[in-house]
């Protein structure tokens, strides 16, 4: 197992915070429009429903050398859709992004040693074409930007990640 | 009971306790108009001339009484007309309920006649929105955007209403619960936070030596003014208010330093700057109250205390951050701070030397040809010859601040002005809301002859609805606070500042109302007492000299006690280079 296990990020620039609101269509655009609007600087999104079909889950990733993280909480607390928001950076969680990634294969020899990089990152292969590996990762941000950088040598035609999703541990 | 979408919309609103909406009707609102029909005599709607206009009297019948103001108007360019309006309450935190014709259900999205998407325009200017394609959502939306209105922070919701909802029956059950799971109006510290903020705050206070009280409209929102009073007098700190802050404090309290900021007197900025401890309650440091924030109040702490979490910290940091009720705050907090009634006696002796040399900077104190009438001299006059008892309400510009400044403000919540949004026509649809909010008041409205031409429509609202309220026009024939601006910052090149108006008096007679116009100080002296003893609308207008400043002025990007100030009588008697201002 390389590289995992580090649960925490470890860039202290990014702050985690999960937003439960309703399953209303028009939420995530009031959601978005709140950070336009106060001009905050959002890494990433991620959306999904949960076991409450009339809850939905975002997990927000502040970067907070450009913006407030407090402020951005606040100001979530105030729209009238938003049920609750928790901070998941100031108590121990599993955060994790999913990420798939399409790779050229030239030869054998190449497709042998993509499969040894997966294997390495305990990543899947999830579909093959005589000239692509597609691999599959789920993982924290640093293990997927590491094994993107492994594989980009080999010559990366698709990558499409998740944006981080997190959870409270206990 | 089987009701139509149209009849429960007028059910709610009286169960509500609505009794005027402010609007204009139009094709996609016409089944609620025709309801209306039945309800003439319980619901009283004032068709105004322009929807923007029914937005601002809605905002400033919530200023006038507490109570939501309602406005309504038709889809597409009607709903588009109330934007600004609704930006306005949006900005000052006024109740108000925007009701919206929207097309038919099935025809949305579809770009169909007077199809505007209204949710998505006005999201970000308002609490919450609401599009209801369902008439079994409408009662329960209609509450909860009254509720969502009032609740906290107040401030304006929009229910955009399907032609078809309007139309279709259903078993009407009244809504009396709100069941808004998300909707916390505050967020309250957790209870056990409390005791230790407040105390700290408590140490704070007692700490201080330098200490001022900044006072913003929160105080009045939180319905606080006993509260606040009993905090300011036992404290014995000096209090400076925001704009909208204004009439939370006696101004002829001793300890009602009166308004900060861009326009605020030199000694209440000065006193901002030079403080230990600032104690803001209800306001948020709106950069027209603190000036460049690099240099604002730098020797100071900061308690805050303010219900939208969101403020705390926004603008200026806070050591003690409070986001709860002004009034549950002062409650507990009074009695945790020492009597300090008649003490800081040196921060006050520091305050009053500065104050000192105001009147000296006044513009009052210069000789003045004959013949020629300051607008400040229109503010004091109407201030005299009413006694002071009337509800105002400013348009935006020069005069705006002059009526801060040459108004002695004595009466809770007297001053209804539009201070976030600077929103010019804002004065005579403000005073057709205040005067139905407060029918028994003697309610003025004072404008520039800029604003005023944006709102002369509304003249003929006030004969149909035969409003006694009185008009005062300060015609200086200038966008008079960008002519300030285009001389103090652009070389006097004076761009698209020229306002030309027509014959005031004519005008007036022209909507049959009385028309009054004087030229000098005597002269406006007897047309005030003059429209005072008529007993219905008048429109005044008063000209005046047209290059005077509002000083002591602090220039965009300045700090907040580096002020522009007008130059110290004794002067040339004549005008012109006397007026300009002088960096202290
Ligand atoms: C709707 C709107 N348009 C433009 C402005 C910008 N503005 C602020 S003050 C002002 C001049 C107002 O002139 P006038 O109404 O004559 O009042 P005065 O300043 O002369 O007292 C203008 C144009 C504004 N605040 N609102």
């Amino acid at each position: 197992m390389l590289i995992d296990r580090i649960e925490a990020s470890k860039n202290p620039t990014k702050h985690t915070l999960v937003a439960l609101v309703e399953n209303e269509p028009g939420v995530l655009n009031r959601v978005s429009s709140l950070f336009r609007r106060r001009n905050f600087n959002i890494d990433s999104l991620a959306v999904g429903t949960t076991n409450d079909p009339t809850v939905s889950r975002m997990t927000i990733v502040v970067d907070t050398s450009k913006t407030n993280a407090a402020l951005v909480e606040r100001n979530l607390y105030k729209l009238v859709n938003v049920i609750d928001v928790q901070d998941l950076s100031a108590v121990p969680a599993v955060l994790r992004e999913m990420a798939l990634i399409k790779v050229h294969v030239a030869d054998n020899q190449k497709r042998s040693e993509i499969k040894q990089v997966i294997d390495l990152f305990e990543a899947q292969m999830v579909d093959m074409t005589p000239n692509s590996i597609m691999v599959e990762l789920t993982g924290n941000e640093e293990k997927v930007d590491s094994i993107i950088k492994m594989l980009e040598e080999y010559g990366i035609k698709e990558v499409v990640r998740t944006g981080r999703i997190a959870m409270a541990r206990g | 009971m089987q009701l139509t979408g149209s009849q429960i919309f007028w059910e709610v609103l009286m169960q509500q306790g609505v009794d005027v909406v402010f609007g204009y009707p139009g094709g996609a609102i016409m089944p609620i108009y025709d309801a209306l029909y039945d309800v003439e005599g319980k619901i009283h709607h004032v068709l105004v001339r322009h929807e923007e206009n029914a937005a601002l009297a809605a905002d400033a019948y919530w200023r006038a009484t507490g109570r939501v103001g309602v406005c309504m108007a038709t889809s597409g360019p009607g709903a588009t007309n109330l934007v600004t309006g609704i930006a306005n309450a949006m900005m000052d935190s006024s109740a108000i309920v925007a009701i919206t014709g929207q097309v038919a259900s099935h025809l949305v999205g579809s770009d169909a006649f007077q199809e505007t998407d209204m949710t998505g325009i006005t999201q970000p200017i308002t609490k919450h929105n609401y599009l209801v394609t369902d008439i079994n959502d409408l009662a329960r939306v209609l509450v909860e955007a009254f509720h969502i209105a009032k609740a906290g922070r107040p401030g304006p919701v929009l229910v955009d209403i399907c032609k078809d909802v309007q139309q279709k029956m259903t078993e009407y059950v009244p809504v009396t619960e709100v069941n808004l799971r998300g909707y916390k109006a505050a967020k309250p510290p957790k209870k056990q936070e409390m005791p230790r903020l407040l105390s700290q705050a408590a140490q704070l206070i007692a700490a201080a030596r330098k200490p001022i009280i900044l006072a913003g409209q929160g105080i009045k929102h939180a319905d606080a003014h006993a509260e606040f009073i009993e905090f300011v007098e036992k404290s014995g700190i000096p209090v400076t208010t925001t704009l909208l802050g204004i009439g939370v404090l006696n101004e002829d309290h001793p300890q009602n330093l009166r308004m900060m900021g861009m326009h605020g007197e030199a000694y209440v900025n000065n006193a901002i700057a030079d403080a230990d401890l600032l104690i803001a309650l209800g306001m948020r440091f709106d950069d027209r109250v603190t000036g460049n924030l690099k240099y604002y109040a730098k020797n100071a702490q900061v308690i805050h205390v303010d219900i939208d979490p969101s403020e705390i910290g926004k603008n200026v940091p806070a050591d003690v951050g409070i986001c709860a009720s002004v009034k549950d705050v002062l409650r507990d907090l009074t009695p945790m701070i020492e009597n300090h009634a008649g003490g800081y006696r040196a921060w006050y002796a520091r305050i009053n030397e500065w104050r000192g040399d105001t009147k000296a900077h006044d513009v009052m104190a210069y000789e003045l040809p004959p013949n020629m009438m300051l607008a400040p001299q229109v503010i004091r006059a109407i201030w005299e010859e009413t006694g002071g008892d009337i509800t105002v309400c400013t348009d935006v510009g020069q005069h705006q601040m002059w009526e801060t400044q040459y108004f002695q403000h004595r009466r809770k919540n007297q001053l209804i002005t539009s201070g976030g949004a600077g929103t010019m026509g804002f004065a005579l649809p403000a005073a057709i809301g205040a005067k139905f909010g407060r029918p028994q008041d003697e309610v003025w409205a004072i404008a520039g002859d800029g604003g005023f031409q944006m709102s002369i429509p509304e003249l003929q609202t006030v004969m149909q609805e035969k409003l006694n309220i009185k008009i005062a026009v300060i015609n200086n024939s200038f966008l008079g606070m960008v002519r300030q601006w285009q001389e103090l910052m652009h070389d006097r090149r004076y761009s698209s500042v020229n306002m030309t108006s027509p014959n005031f008096v004519k005008l007036a007679e022209a909507y049959g109302m009385c028309g009054m116009r004087a030229t000098n100080v005597a002269e406006a002296r007897e047309v005030i007492q003059r429209a005072r003893e008529h007993n219905g609308p008048v429109l005044m207008e008063f000209v005046v000299e047209q290059e005077t400043n509002v000083f002591p002025m602090v220039q965009p990007g300045k700090a907040l006690n580096e002020m522009t100030r007008r130059e110290k009588v004794p002067l040339p008697a004549a005008m012109g280079g006397g007026m300009e201002g002088v960096r202290e």
